[in-house]
Formats: structure tokens, C-alpha cells, sequence
């Protein structure tokens, strides 16, 4: 067969985790963003933001784990086990946020303890995930098709910052997302919170950036040999242009502008980790060829995805559009 | 050695929690969706406000039983990578594909259209929050169809070859999706799911008709589900005969041990109706049984001979007394819910339906009977399966991550903690739903917004807005 599958999904799957990263960020975001807030109107009004579509941005990390498993079923198989405790953490975390959105209007007694349960659960869900990928960068030592590493490999100082990393980030995609759904007092104090993320964020990508090519040679190789180190120039210059987009768009009150560039920021982050694991699945273990399942297996999804993906893409575009706007407070449709 | 053993047992057991937990909630929103669609388009064609009021009602607990189902399954989505490894390395080839079908046609399809089903309807006008209802009612049939195809092939694997790398590969998803016991599979769980909540929403009209709260809303969800008990359970109880004649043909193992036959029968076997297995001793204790039924039932012959557990190696039998137990417990479920079904269509012919107490305690009792059923019916055919997890051909055993048993086991203790926890708030949440059905009114429909009946009563209502109008 000549067309490679197994790089058009590792495309697919690469595409999915991304979709997944900025849409259920944000809505992470605003959960992690929620303990500053402490007045009940500002918090209705933020999950209620979010409320219509969470559901829809999770799914892509449901397509991201059954995709693996279907299409890279070693990586998916080696990996898991090798992040065993980001994985039940960040499951954990999920649970108690996804059902805070119904119950926290089922009682009022109880209100602040969905309150917890949204916020920590949207915490410790967005630092597991970091953990997880923090873990993923430095490496997996796989052999005989198994995990063969041990069960505290993930936790090091590199994993940590990249938790880090990961909760700040979200919390800016969170607060840029209120900026362009809310008004008055609740979208100026985002603002302000946006600033700070800019500047966390942007400190945290810095780290991992040069910490990354240290960790492994092959990294190191890819960002300043030639010709990738053309990368290793343009990435970072884009970075800057999010950057000063961002901060012009908060400083001059713009209600979309933050967000656009927020979310450009996380995909030229994504790229750069991208850039560094290709042709890696699991590095430094396995590559997208060894990791992938055989070709009937990739072909037969890949017909439903060619079909279904834009599909998906066009209701799910349809669902924002309908909720488009800002969150009304005055409007009953809750 | 024995810690491997150890694993591989606290693996099984967390994933028999979790799953439990999981198949609760999609049996209830496949059918309460289907429910929802069903009113929805009754209050179109019919313009009739109960209807919606109804639909308002039963959105809200379709709400928060969804959220539920959500984040349990996520859970499970990935515990087939952390907990049960060797099996995704070798069987991901096989089902990851129906499993990412699944998420491509089902479950967007299901988070995209409810948003616009829970928040929309004054935002997009009825007709096409018509179709999100109807979406999301789809969306739950096609996952389910999914699904069932990954667990036939687990059951009844087909279509498929072995690679050098020990893989399951396939070769013909044809054969893969409809092996042979899929059909009987997908028709018996989507019957237990219409059951589930037939008895959910009259046991929920049936509270209301004896407190008399809301007397038009009430009967009208009684009548409807009392309908469906009647109409479905017979077909149920039809299509499960019919699953279990398939199961005798491909997985004959887990029918003895679900009849109790330690022993093979050369001239008619009898049904065993009670009785308490003992494996060490190979026979069932204290049996009362009715000779050469079972003959009858599996075989349609008196006298035709039935092989028993003495056929089968020992190390590949089923555990007997959880899959004798398991599986009369879903018969007694099934023929009491046929028994409150045929009740119910003798007090419609006597104009009693809405006014007998006794039929309507009755109907309460059985709120939970299609989850007993439901789960009953998961553990027969699960633990029927053992020791495989795809029959015939992987071992349980030889399925399962090189994990440690402490972190399996400190995993599992969370769960059962969070799930308690979550799962234990959702269920009273739901029965408080359920039990504040408001008294019939006549609210100013059609005049201004709609107000869906509080999925989130925002700050709009602060005013008690948490349900409904």
C-alpha cells in the first residue's frame, strides 16, 4: 500500500488531542479560575458559559484514548500503564467536575461542595494532564511490547513544571474565554487575571522550551541542527507575535481578540512538542510504525473518519454558533 | 507469582465495579432519551402542553443521569489501557476501531445535539431542538449498537486471524461487527434499556397517582409506561430465549453453569429452578427442579441429550454459583415485570388504571427492577465468559497490564470511594427530581421565552427557578 497510514493518523490523533487541549482548556480553565471568584452570580455565570458545549469539547479526549487504542494500540497499551497515576488522577478529576455541572443547581446547602468539586476537580484533571505529558517528553522505556519502567517514573521536577505549565495555561485560555463571553465587573477582573496568566504562561513555556532539548539528544538535535533549526527560529518568533497580540488585545478591551491568540499560543506550544517527538509515538521506545496497528485496521477507521470528522466539525460549529454571543444573565434559558 | 495473581484479581475486580456503576446510567438515558424524543414529538403533533411539561420534567433527570454516564465512561475508555494492557495491545486492532466508530458517530453526535436539547430550545425554535432530541435519542441507540458489537466479538470473536506478534488482526469486519451472537446481544440490552425506564417513569407516575400531585401528568406517564411493560417485556422474555439458544450453540460452557449442570444429561435434562451450587462437590444443593424441562427449553426435545460441566476442562469452567444466582435473578425481574404488564393491561380493560392503589405500590416497588435485571443479566454473561476475555482464545489472565498490586488496589479504593461518593449524591438528586413533580398549573406557554424547566436556573430565577416554571 503506498499511502502511509500509519502517518496520516498519527496526524488524526495528533489533531484530536488538540482539539481536545484548547476546547475542554478553556472549560478547564474557567474551572480552575473559579475560587477567585467568590460571588455566586459571577460563578453561575461562568459555568452557565460553558455549560452547553463542555460535554462536546470532552469528547475529543474519549476520540483521543479509543483512537489510540484502534490505530497505535502498542503506544496506547504501553503508555497508559506507564502513567498510571496522572491517568486515575486526571479520571478522578473529571468525575468530580463533569457532575458539578448538574448538580451544583440540584442544592443549596450542597452548592459549595460542587463549587470544590468543579474547581478541584478542573485543577487536578489540568495537572495530571501536564504530569502526563510532562512524563511523555522524557520518555518511555518500553520493551517486549510492554512498559517496562517504574511506577514513579513519571513524578520528576520536569513533570511537575509541566503540571504547572499546563494549569496556568489553561487558566488564561479560561480567563480569555470569560473576556469574550461575559460583561461589566466579571469580564474586568478576567482581564486583569489574563494579564498574569500571559506572563505565567508564557514564563512556564519558557522553561519547558529550553529544559525539553536537554532531556533527550534527539530533541536537542531536532531544535538546533540544520535544517530543523529553522524551527527553532520561527516557533519561537510566532510565540512572540501571539504574545503581543494577547496583550494588546486585554490591554485595548478587545472581547475575542485574547482568546484567538490564547488558543495560537497553545498550538505553537503543541507544535514545538510535536517537532520534538516525530517521528516518536512513544519516545524514545516506539515510532508511529511500530506502534501501529495493521493496515485493515487503519483503513477501515480511516473511511468513517474522512467522512465523519468534517461532519462532527460542522454540528459542532453549529452548537457554538447557537450559544454564540455573550452569557445574557438576563436571559431565561437556563 | 502470587503477586501477579494478585494484580490480575484487583484489576477484575475494579473493572466489574466501574462497569456496574457505567451500565446503570446508559440503560436508563438509551431509553429515557427515546422517551424524551417520543414526547417531544407528541407535544408537536398534538399541541398538547402535558407533553411538555412531561418532557421538561424528564430532561432534567435525563440531565443529570447523562453527566453520570459521561464521566463514568470516560473511565472506562481508559481503564482497557492502564488496567488491562495486554488485551488493548492484542484485541485493539479488532475493537479499538468499533470503539472509535462509536465516539464518531455516537457520542459527538450525543454532547454535540444536547446542549442545544438542554439549553436551546428558545434559541432555535421547536422544530429543530425536535431533531436535537431526536439526535441525542439516535446517538444512544447508535453507541449502544457499538458497543454491543465490541462485547459480541469478545463473546463470539469472528473474522479475524492471529498475527506474529500475538494480535488479533482482522479480516473480514463484516464477520467482525455481526458475529454471531451480536444480534440477539444488541436487541436484548436496547429491550433492557426501554424496560429500565418504563419501570423508572411509572414508578415515578405511580408516587404521584397515590399522592395525587399531579393528576394529568401522572397518568399520562403511567398509562405510557404501563404500555411499554406490556408490550415490551413479552418480546423481551421472547428475545432472551432466543440469546440463550444462541448461547448454547457458541458458549455452551456458560449455560450449564447457568442451568446448574455439574453433570451431562444423556435423556433429557431437568431445570433446575433453586437451588444453592456446590462446585467442590459438583452437584446443586437442596434442587428443586422439574424434570426434562431444561431438555425442553434449550433442546425443544424431552429427551434430548445435554452436556454438562463434566465436558469441559476444569480450569476452563465459569464460576457457577455467580452465574446460577446472577442469571435467575434477571428471570425473576423479567417475568415480574410481564406479571405487572399484563396486570396493568387487565386494570386498563376494567377502566382501574389510574385509580388502583395496589397495582400502583406495586409498580413503585418495581421502580428499580429493569437495574437489577439489567445488571443481573451483564454479570451472567460476563462472568459466564471467564476465564476469557475474548472466548476461546485469550485468557483473563493473560490480559491483564504488568501492574502492581498496590497501585491497581489504591486505584480501586478510590474509585469505590468517589463513585459512592458522586454516583451516591446523583441518585438522590434524581429520586429528589422525581419526587417534586409541581401540581398541574397553566402556565403562560407560548408567551415570551420558554423557560426549559431548569436544567440550570440561573441567575434569571433567583427565585426558586429549580424547577421548572
Amino acid at each position: 500500500m503506498d499511502i502511509d497510514l500509519p502517518l496520516i493518523w498519527a496526524g488524526l490523533i495528533a489533531f484530536s488531542v488538540l482539539a481536545y487541549v484548547v476546547l475542554d482548556g478553556f472549560d478547564l480553565g474557567v474551572g480552575i479560575l473559579f475560587p477567585l471568584f467568590p460571588e455566586k452570580h459571577d460563578r453561575d455565570v461562568m459555568m452557565n458559559s460553558v455549560a452547553p458545549v463542555w460535554d462536546g469539547n470532552e469528547t475529543w479526549l474519549v476520540l483521543g484514548g479509543g483512537g489510540l487504542m484502534a490505530v497505535f494500540p502498542l503506544a496506547y497499551a504501553t503508555v497508559l500503564p506507564a502513567l498510571y497515576a496522572p491517568i486515575i488522577a486526571m479520571l478522578l478529576g473529571l468525575i468530580f467536575r463533569g457532575v458539578a455541572f448538574e448538580y451544583r443547581w440540584r442544592t443549596r446547602r450542597g452548592e459549595f461542595l460542587w463549587n470544590w468539586a468543579f474547581a478541584g476537580g478542573s485543577t487536578l484533571a489540568a495537572f495530571a494532564q501536564g504530569l502526563a505529558l510532562g512524563a511523555l517528553v522524557q520518555g518511555i522505556p518500553v520493551e517486549d511490547r510492554a512498559y517496562v519502567g517504574g511506577w514513579w517514573d513519571w513524578l520528576t521536577p520536569f513533570s511537575i513544571v509541566t503540571g504547572l505549565a499546563i494549569v496556568v495555561g489553561y487558566a488564561l485560555l479560561g480567563a480569555t474565554w470569560l473576556i469574550m463571553k461575559t460583561r461589566g465587573a466579571l469580564a474586568d477582573s478576567a482581564r486583569t487575571i489574563a494579564l498574569r496568566c500571559s506572563f505565567a504562561t508564557i514564563a512556564a513555556m519558557g522553561i519547558v522550551s529550553l529544559w525539553t532539548p536537554f532531556l533527550e539528544p534527539v530533541y536537542l538535535e531536532r531544535w538546533f541542527g540544520w535544517p530543523t533549526a529553522i524551527f527553532s527560529v520561527i516557533v519561537p518568533l510566532l510565540v512572540l507575535g501571539c504574545l503581543y497580540l494577547l496583550l494588546n488585545g486585554i490591554r485595548d478591551r478587545h472581547d475575542t481578540q485574547p482568546f484567538i491568540a490564547a488558543l495560537g499560543l497553545f498550538v505553537l506550544g503543541y507544535i514545538g512538542i510535536g517537532i520534538s517527538f516525530y517521528p516518536y509515538i512513544v519516545p524514545p521506545s516506539l515510532t508511529i510504525w511500530d506502534a501501529a496497528a495493521p493496515d485493515d485496521s487503519l483503513a477501515f477507521l480511516l473511511v468513517g473518519a474522512v467522512v465523519l470528522v468534517p461532519i462532527i466539525l460542522a454540528y459542532t460549529a453549529y452548537a457554538y454558533w447557537v450559544f454564540r454571543g455573550k452569557v445574557d444573565p438576563e436571559e431565561g434559558y437556563h | 507469582m502470587f503477586e501477579a495473581f494478585d494484580a490480575t484479581l484487583i484489576a477484575r475486580i475494579q473493572f466489574a465495579f466501574t462497569v456496574s456503576f457505567h451500565i446503570i446510567f446508559p440503560a436508563f438515558s438509551i431509553g429515557l432519551a427515546s422517551y424524551l424524543a417520543v414526547l417531544e414529538g407528541l407535544w408537536l403533533w398534538k399541541n398538547d402542553d402535558v407533553y411538555l411539561e412531561l418532557f421538561n420534567f424528564w430532561k432534567t433527570i435525563f440531565a443529570v443521569a447523562f453527566g453520570m454516564g459521561v464521566v463514568s465512561g470516560i473511565v472506562m475508555s481508559y481503564q482497557f489501557g492502564t488496567n488491562w494492557s495486554v488485551f488493548s495491545d492484542k484485541a485493539g486492532p479488532v475493537i479499538g476501531p468499533l470503539m472509535g466508530y462509536e465516539v464518531l458517530t455516537a457520542f459527538f453526535l450525543e454532547a454535540g445535539f444536547l446542549g442545544v436539547m438542554l439549553f436551546g430550545l428558545n434559541r432555535v425554535g421547536p422544530r429543530l431542538h425536535f431533531l436535537a432530541t431526536a439526535m441525542v435519542a439516535f446517538g444512544t441507540l447508535i453507541s449502544a449498537t457499538w458497543i454491543l458489537a465490541v462485547n459480541s466479538w469478545m463473546q463470539t470473536p469472528a473474522g479475524f486471524s492471529v498475527n506474529e506478534a500475538g494480535q488479533f488482526v482482522p479480516v473480514d469486519w463484516w464477520a467482525v461487527i455481526f458475529n454471531p451472537s451480536f444480534p440477539y446481544r444488541l436487541v436484548h440490552m436496547v429491550l433492557a434499556a426501554y424496560l429500565t425506564t418504563a419501570f423508572v417513569v411509572g414508578a415515578c407516575g405511580a408516587w404521584h397517582l397515590l399522592r395525587n400531585t399531579a393528576p394529568r401528568r401522572a397518568r399520562t406517564m403511567f398509562s405510557m409506561a404501563m404500555w411499554m411493560a406490556a408490550i415490551v417485556a413479552p418480546i423481551q422474555i421472547f428475545a432472551g430465549d432466543q440469546h440463550g439458544l444462541n448461547t448454547l450453540e457458541h458458549q455452551p460452557a456458560k449455560v450449564m453453569a447457568m442451568e446448574g449442570h455439574y453433570q451431562s444429561h444423556p435423556d433429557g435434562a431437568p431445570l433446575i429452578l433453586f437451588g444453592i451450587p456446590n462446585s467442590a462437590d459438583k452437584r446443586v444443593d437442596y434442587a428443586i427442579e422439574i424434570p426434562k424441562l431444561s431438555s425442553l427449553i434449550l433442546k425443544h426435545s424431552l429427551d434430548a441429550p445435554l452436556a454438562g460441566l463434566d465436558t469441559v476442562p476444569e480450569q476452563l469452567q465459569p464460576p457457577v454459583g455467580i452465574v446460577f444466582w446472577s442469571f435467575r435473578v434477571m428471570l425473576l425481574m423479567g417475568f415480574s415485570m410481564l406479571g405487572i404488564g399484563l396486570w396493568s393491561l387487565w386494570c386498563r380493560h376494567r377502566g382501574t388504571l389510574h385509580t388502583n392503589d395496589w397495582l400502583h405500590r406495586i409498580a413503585v416497588i418495581m421502580g428499580p427492577s429493569g437495574f437489577v435485571a439489567v445488571l443481573a443479566g451483564w454479570i451472567t454473561t460476563e462472568v459466564g465468559r471467564q476465564p476469557y476475555t475474548v472466548y476461546g482464545h485469550l485468557m483473563t489472565a493473560d490480559s491483564v497490564s504488568p501492574i502492581e498490586a498496590p497501585a491497581v488496589g489504591a486505584s480501586l479504593i478510590a474509585f469505590i470511594m468517589v463513585y459512592f461518593l458522586v454516583f451516591g449524591a446523583g441518585t438522590f438528586y434524581i429520586l429528589r427530581l422525581m419526587a417534586r413533580l409541581p401540581r398541574d398549573t397553566l402556565p403562560e406557554l407560548g408567551e415570551g421565552p420558554i423557560r426549559t424547566a431548569g436544567v440550570a436556573p440561573g441567575p434569571a430565577q433567583p427565585h426558586g427557578g429549580q424547577h421548572g416554571h
